[in-house]
């Protein structure tokens, strides 16, 4: 070792470990990579069981006091409902009078709610902005509207600050049996609740209109109570319909006959909500109990919520529990292999020390992938899966039980066993509730589940992300580095002296980073056009689809005209060898920004986004070039680049996915289209991560790919 | 020796004159003679339950005629007023809602006793205007004491307020304080219970089975207090200590499945049965001990309307068992009196009250009231002009607002003038205090009359603000708006900011939410006052005289609960770590800037290269440019420097260690 140049000196060891992983970062993304994707498959394993963290709920701890009479007068009630099918006229009305009545004769105070569900609009400027009534100005047909009904129970003694809301969606037009059981179970605890003692909070009951949708009528109902409206644009012109007058000429033949209160009662803040839904689906083994959580942008309910539920469901009521799977999953044969690869190494760490517990069953480790992956889409997706969705958008805790009893419950005594168990599953939950006295806090609001028993916390899935996502700032950086080096030593063998030389070499990067922004801006020019779009009248989806995809790729050839010519031009005098590495290294740091933004607002979309884009961005590479070697690991990577690039592609991804789940011959260009109106409408989070994270990154890395070097 | 008889004589004298004089003193003073009276209303309610309404009076005459001493008024009382000069007080503990649309909300008995949820306290004092600060404070201390409960946090100056004329005529020297959180229980009650003479040993008070009023919907347990007469015009008129209790009860009923085309009979009732205990015999020390029922106006004339309807059909069934029971009900005690309402100007039947006295009762022949009805009833109670009710708007952490909204009972139209109706206005007074931490914008004042908003100029007719202060003094608004007589519901709307707590400030619970006290809407021109009758004699009877004060009708609205944003209270730890570990790096890299000095570390450097390389780094660096498929660099390159900081000792070091932790790990298990 001739030591013709003075040593370096050693940096210091923070420097020194930077400069090693960025100079071994192929390896080490490929490492971190497998370990992210490894990580997420592993969370099911990982999942630690639930358990109740605030003291105060104390499940279970009373005995539960709803009898067989109040199943008998829900049954009365059941039946009044059902009978009321049979009556030619205006079951709707009739059926908001009858359950009007049937709360009345509780004690409770009644009011209807008229609303009109809101019209689903595009608005760009309020996209994040908390739900408000203002903007909305329509023209009102008596036939659009819905009518909800709201009874409330004061608590006794309790001073009326707080309220717990129990929420029953059905068809005001045709009331099915399940429809009118789920009535019923609300009535029996109802019932009940009008006459204990113990209460502390008051209690809501709102019998939702669901004819415009379950969601919209619990939304309305939640606007008018938080931001209500008192000028008279809003309210509905009660003289042009008749049939809401009809509400109001109550039958003052009964003793206690009040006159319904025409207004809105209000009973304090919210402390949690339950929506109960029956379904009939006749399951074969046992009562189930599905609970749904997930409310708009991936956002879910205290955790100590569902564990109630889930316990005194599981060990009070003998209840089958369960959270939404992706049932396709199941019966994949991978999965299983894995499953079982997982369950023998469990079997080797057991034997090596028996007190790590290590390793599930590989039966429970599909299922747990099967709700883990049905969590995170549902997440990612930011549409809430049901009518609770509307009350986390004012941070009440809420989720939806749907009851689907055993067999059919045509049976009578099938059906008062049934009622009797839901009623008291739902008295348990309330108890608990009710002995709260701060609101939810202390467990967890961040996480996943694997099974209704079973959770991932934050600070565990974020492994698998931060494992993904971590290449890319070091891909960045050395793909940087390598550039810079080979440009000066190119340099350097040309005249030193070249002065524009090498302010353009310090300035190359701004180039990119330019093209990279230009890029982006497009991107969120194109998550605008559906609001133009949307104001054609007279369009199917399919048409709406394929005018969006002519209007994006156009403006995506002017504003590179007219933003990103200049400096093309000046790249054409300049070309430099490695000047796509550049672009990629900072298309690659503006990808993990925009992830990492992204996990922050909504994690599973960060998560499922990041598979995709992350091994898009990582192996991106001129396709001239791998032509041009022609070896078979360059031929490789070139397909392997390509079927990324087509999967990557938004609309792409989405008919795979659906295919996948669906079937492939029911898939229409136009859903693509239907699916991104769904999610403005529901003001998802994932549309603008789609537009402006997304999208842009993979014309960047088309681009890339097909870079003339 | 003349003389003995004399002075003996003069002895005499002297105790005969002394005799007389006393007795002439005793006889003159009759109505100087501390008093007490004991009184029960009970009162059946539209819905299915019985408001019983506890009166105990205490009267002491002016201190000059007394001393120090008292017979019957409780002496801490007594000292309290003297100690702190007090003019009028009233304290109030109450659990549950007063329910203004089925309980009613104008006559005198929720008009004076319905209270907001907690403690509530007032008190105007005659001292000098710089002192009354002082006095409150110490006043809420000595109450505090007295009463086993938290009134003391009221001295904080955050916590109450003055106002000027929202909610009593009393200005300048009155502070108003409440406590929506207070929990009342017996141990309140107790110490209130031992200010009367006979506490619950005997006598009406003897009712109080604490199990029974505590199951109540509402309690609530007043204290009302009149000073002595400091005041100006020099009538003396001594201390007056009035304590209520006022419980609303569920008779007990058997449940039946009822269902809305049956009729409905009323609960029956009786003292027993509600309270689980008989009055037996009256408290000797009291002047007075009665028990009233009341029967509603609108109850009256639901009751004549159906007599009316029976008396064609059942016309030779009626028998009357003269005053024992009215048409449809049947009392188990015959009364001593029925009194009818005098009222004045609006036509409807007057309200029925029937007395009772206890004093012929003893133990051998409790007094237990009892009350069945005979046929199915219904009716409601006289609501106030307008039902207030008072509500929170808004979601998120940031911001929000307060709303008041009326909704007229449409008895304005048939109490004032309905010629006038037109032109005629409605006052209402609105008395508010927001704790500081809302910060109440109260130039955001929008009011809405009938769904359309309405200029302020033409809705205020009077207001003042005292905005709050922080962590020194809470908001204030006191207003008095002035509707049309026909309006159907108006709303008045004030916006707010979330204000942060340091975190020491945070009360337990702090994850509940904040609690904004109850606003006082009082209508100026209604007068809550029952007149039974113009006989003098009535006037004797604490309740009826209480009755008759020409009080404006005031009603509560709800407590609000404000969620804030909280700390995560677990998290001091964390934030010890974290901050400890940013001052750790902070000064650990400022110091070694300072510290270094970068030739001498050259040279170190130097040194320690010759020595650098050994055959494990050698293989190592080969390795790496292998996996990563580079050209073998030579070792000056950056990139071999970088990777040889894995030295071959550091290795060893690693395996070493992971070795040790192994062996230790399964030699330990």
């Amino acid at each position: 070792m001739a030591e013709t140049e003075a040593p370096r000196p050693r940096q210091r060891p923070i420097v020194r470990l930077g400069i090693f992983l960025i100079s071994h970062s192929f390896s080490f993304s490929v490492v971190c990579c497998t370990a992210g994707v490894l990580a997420l498959l592993l969370l099911p394993i990982l999942a630690k069981n639930t358990y109740i963290s605030e003291n105060a709920l104390m499940p279970g701890s009373a005995n539960p006091m709803l009898s067989n009479q109040d199943v008998l007068e829900a049954n009365r009630f059941v039946k009044d409902l059902i009978a009321l099918n049979s009556k030619p006229r205006g079951s709707g009305i009739e059926s908001q009078r009858l359950i009007a009545q049937y709360m009345k004769d509780l004690g409770a105070e009644v009011n209807y709610h008229k609303f009109h569900p809101q019209i689903t609009q595009f608005h760009p400027l309020q996209f994040f902005s908390s739900p408000d009534s203002g903007t909305v100005e329509r023209n009102i047909s008596c036939s659009f509207h819905g009518v909800n009904t709201v009874g409330i129970t004061r608590a006794p003694r309790g001073d009326g600050k707080e309220a717990i809301v129990l929420v029953t969606p059905y068809n005001s037009q045709k009331i099915k049996q399940a429809e009118a059981l789920s009535l019923g179970t609300a009535y029996s605890v109802f019932s009940l609740l009008s006459r204990v003692t113990w209460l502390a909070k008051d209690i809501i009951w709102l019998v939702s209109d669901s004819q415009h949708g379950e969601y919209a009528a619990v939304s309305a109902w939640l606007r008018d109570y938080h931001i209500p409206m008192f000028t008279r644009l809003h309210t509905v012109n009660a003289e042009t319909c008749p049939d809401i007058n009809y509400l109001y000429d109550v039958r003052d033949n009964s003793v206690t006959g009040r006159k319904i209160y025409d207004g809105f009662k209000r009973a304090g803040t919210m402390a949690a909500a339950l929506v109960i839904k029956v379904v009939d689906r006749s399951e074969t083994f046992d009562d189930n109990l599905n609970i749904y959580a997930e409310a708009s942008n991936g956002q879910m309910p205290n955790l100590d919520l569902i564990n109630i539920v889930n316990y005194l469901a599981v060990h009070r009521q003998g209840f089958r529990v369960k959270v939404e799977k992706l049932w396709s999953l199941l019966d994949s044969k991978w999965l299983k292999n894995l499953g079982e690869l997982f369950e023998s190494v469990g079997q080797v760490v057991s034997s090596i020390n028996p007190q790590w517990k290590f390793g599930i069953p590989a039966a429970d480790y599909t299922e747990g992938i099967a709700t883990l992956a049905s969590s995170l889409y549902n997440q990612a997706l930011g549409v809430p899966t049901g009518p609770h969705g509307a009350f986390r958008d004012y941070q009440v805790d809420a989720i939806t039980l749907e009851l689907s009893p055993r067999a059919s419950v045509d049976k009578i005594i099938r059906q008062n066993d049934f009622l009797l168990r839901g009623g008291r599953l739902i008295e348990g939950v309330i108890l608990s509730v009710n002995n709260l006295l701060e609101k939810f806090h202390q467990s967890f609001f961040l996480y996943l589940l694997t099974s209704p028993g079973k959770f991932v916390s934050v600070g565990v899935y974020m492994i698998a992300f931060a494992l993904l996502v971590a290449p890319l700032p070091m891909v960045a950086a050395s793909l940087y580095a390598d550039a810079i080096n080979l440009n000066s030593s190119q340099n350097n063998e040309k005249t030193v002296a070249d002065e524009p030389g090498t302010a353009l070499r310090s300035l190359k990067w701004v180039n990119a980073a330019k093209k990279v922004f230009v890029v982006h801006l497009w991107g969120s020019v194109v998550s605008l056009l559906p609001y133009f779009i949307c104001q054609i009248p007279n369009r199917s989806p399919t048409v709406s689809f394929i005018i969006w995809f002519l209007l994006s790729v156009l403006s995506f050839f002017i504003m590179f005209l007219i933003l990103a010519s200049p400096f093309s031009h000046a790249k054409e005098s300049q070309l430099h060898l490695r000047e796509w590495a550049i672009l990629k290294s900072v298309t690659m740091s503006a990808t993990f920004i925009g992830l990492c933004l992204m996990s922050v607002i909504n994690f599973s979309t960060a998560e499922l986004g990041g598979l995709l884009l992350v091994p898009m961005c990582l192996m991106a590479q001129p396709m001239r070039r791998d032509i041009r070697v022609g070896s078979l690991s360059t031929l490789s990577r070139l397909a392997y680049n390509l079927v990324f690039c087509l999967i990557g592609f938004p609309p792409v991804t989405f008919v795979l996915l659906k295919g996948a789940f669906e079937g492939f011959n029911s898939i229409n260009v136009g859903d693509f289209w239907c699916w991104v109106e769904s999610l403005w409408a529901w003001s998802s989070a994932t549309y603008l991560y789609i537009g402006m994270v997304h999208l842009p990154c993979w014309v960047l890395c088309i681009h890339i790919l097909f870079h003339h070097c | 020796m003349a003389v003995r008889p004399l002075r003996q004589f003069l002895l005499l004298y002297l105790i005969l004159f002394c005799r007389f004089f006393y007795s002439n003193a005793a006889l003159g003073s009759v109505t100087d003679e501390e008093e007490f009276s004991e009184e029960l209303l009970l009162r059946p309610l539209p819905d299915r339950k019985v408001l019983a309404h506890f009166h105990f009076e205490t009267r002491a005459p002016p201190t000059a005629s007394n001393g120090r001493h008292h017979h019957l008024f409780p002496k801490a009382i007594s000292q309290l007023v003297q100690k702190f000069r007090i003019k009028e007080m009233e304290l109030s503990f109450t659990q549950g809602r007063w329910n203004y649309e089925r309980w009613g909300g104008f006559d005198p008995v929720p008009s004076n006793n319905a209270k907001p949820p907690g403690v509530e306290l007032w008190a105007v004092f005659d001292v000098p205007h710089y002192q009354v600060d002082a006095s409150w404070k110490n006043l809420t201390h000595a109450l505090s004491g007295l009463f086993c409960a938290s009134i003391n946090f009221l001295e904080s100056s955050t916590s109450y307020s003055a106002p000027q004329w929202g909610f009593h005529s009393a200005s300048g020297n009155l502070r108003y304080g409440t406590l929506p959180r207070e929990a009342v229980c017996t141990e309140n009650l107790t110490p209130w219970l031992k200010l009367l003479p006979c506490r619950d040993k005997a006598g009406i008070s003897a009712l109080m089975d604490r199990p029974s009023i505590y199951k109540g919907f509402y309690h609530s347990q007043r204290l009302h207090l009149t000073g002595k007469g400091f005041d100006s015009d020099g009538v003396d008129s001594g201390i007056v200590l009035q304590q209520t209790l006022t419980v609303v009860l569920q008779p007990n009923e058997k449940r039946t499945p009822v269902t809305s085309l049956e009729t409905k009979f009323q609960p029956s009732w009786s003292l027993t049965s509600i309270f689980g205990r008989k009055v037996s015999g009256s408290c000797v020390l009291a002047k007075s001990s009665t028990v009233y029922l009341q029967l509603d106006r609108d109850l009256v004339a639901e009751l004549k309307n159906l007599q009316k309807h029976n008396e064609i059909a059942v016309a030779e069934n009626v028998n009357y068992e003269g005053l024992r029971s009215g048409y449809g009900f049947q009392l188990s005690v015959e009364p001593d009196k029925v009194l009818e309402e005098v009222n004045g100007s609006h036509g409807t039947s007057p309200s029925l009250l029937y007395v009772f006295s206890v004093e012929k009762h003893s133990e051998s022949e409790p007094f237990d009231l009892g009350l069945t009805w005979k046929i199915p009833v219904a009716w409601s109670c006289q609501q106030a002009p307008l039902h207030a009710s008072r509500f929170l708007m808004g979601s998120g952490n940031e911001r929000g607002a307060i709303a008041i909204s009326f909704e007229s009972t449409r008895l304005s139209e048939w109490l004032l003038h309905s010629d006038a109706i037109d032109s005629c206005e409605l006052p209402v007074k609105i008395f508010q205090v927001v704790p500081w931490y809302i910060k109440v914008y109260y130039h955001t004042l929008q009011v809405y009359v009938d769904e359309q908003q309405q200029a302020i100029s033409d809705v205020v007719d009077k207001i003042h603000v005292s905005p709050s202060e922080d962590k020194v003094s809470p908001g204030m608004m006191e207003m008095i708006l002035k509707f049309p007589c026909r309006m159907k519901s108006a709303v008045a709307t004030l916006e707010f900011d979330k204000g942060f707590l340091h975190i020491d400030e945070y009360p337990p619970d702090a994850n509940q939410g904040f609690d904004i006290p109850s606003a006082v809407i009082s209508y100026p021109d209604f007068y809550s006052s029952t007149q039974f009758g113009d006989d003098k004699s009535l006037e004797a009877l604490p309740i009826l005289a209480k009755f008759q004060e020409n009080n404006s009708v005031v009603s509560y609205t709800e407590v609000l609960l404000v969620p804030l944003t909280t700390p995560d209270f677990s998290m001091p730890y964390n934030v010890i770590t974290i901050t400890c570990t940013i001052f750790a790096l902070y000064f650990g890299s400022l110091l070694n800037v300072l510290r270094r000095r970068v030739g001498e570390e050259e040279r170190f450097l130097k040194s320690k290269d010759a020595k650098k390389g050994g055959p494990i780094s050698q293989f190592l660096s080969k390795l790496s440019a292998k996996l990563t498929g580079r050209p073998l660099e030579t070792p000056q390159s950056p990139t071999s420097t970088s990777s040889s900081f894995i030295s071959s000792k550091l290795i060893l070091k690693v395996v070493l260690v992971a070795g040790i932790a192994i062996v230790w790990h399964f030699y330990l298990e």
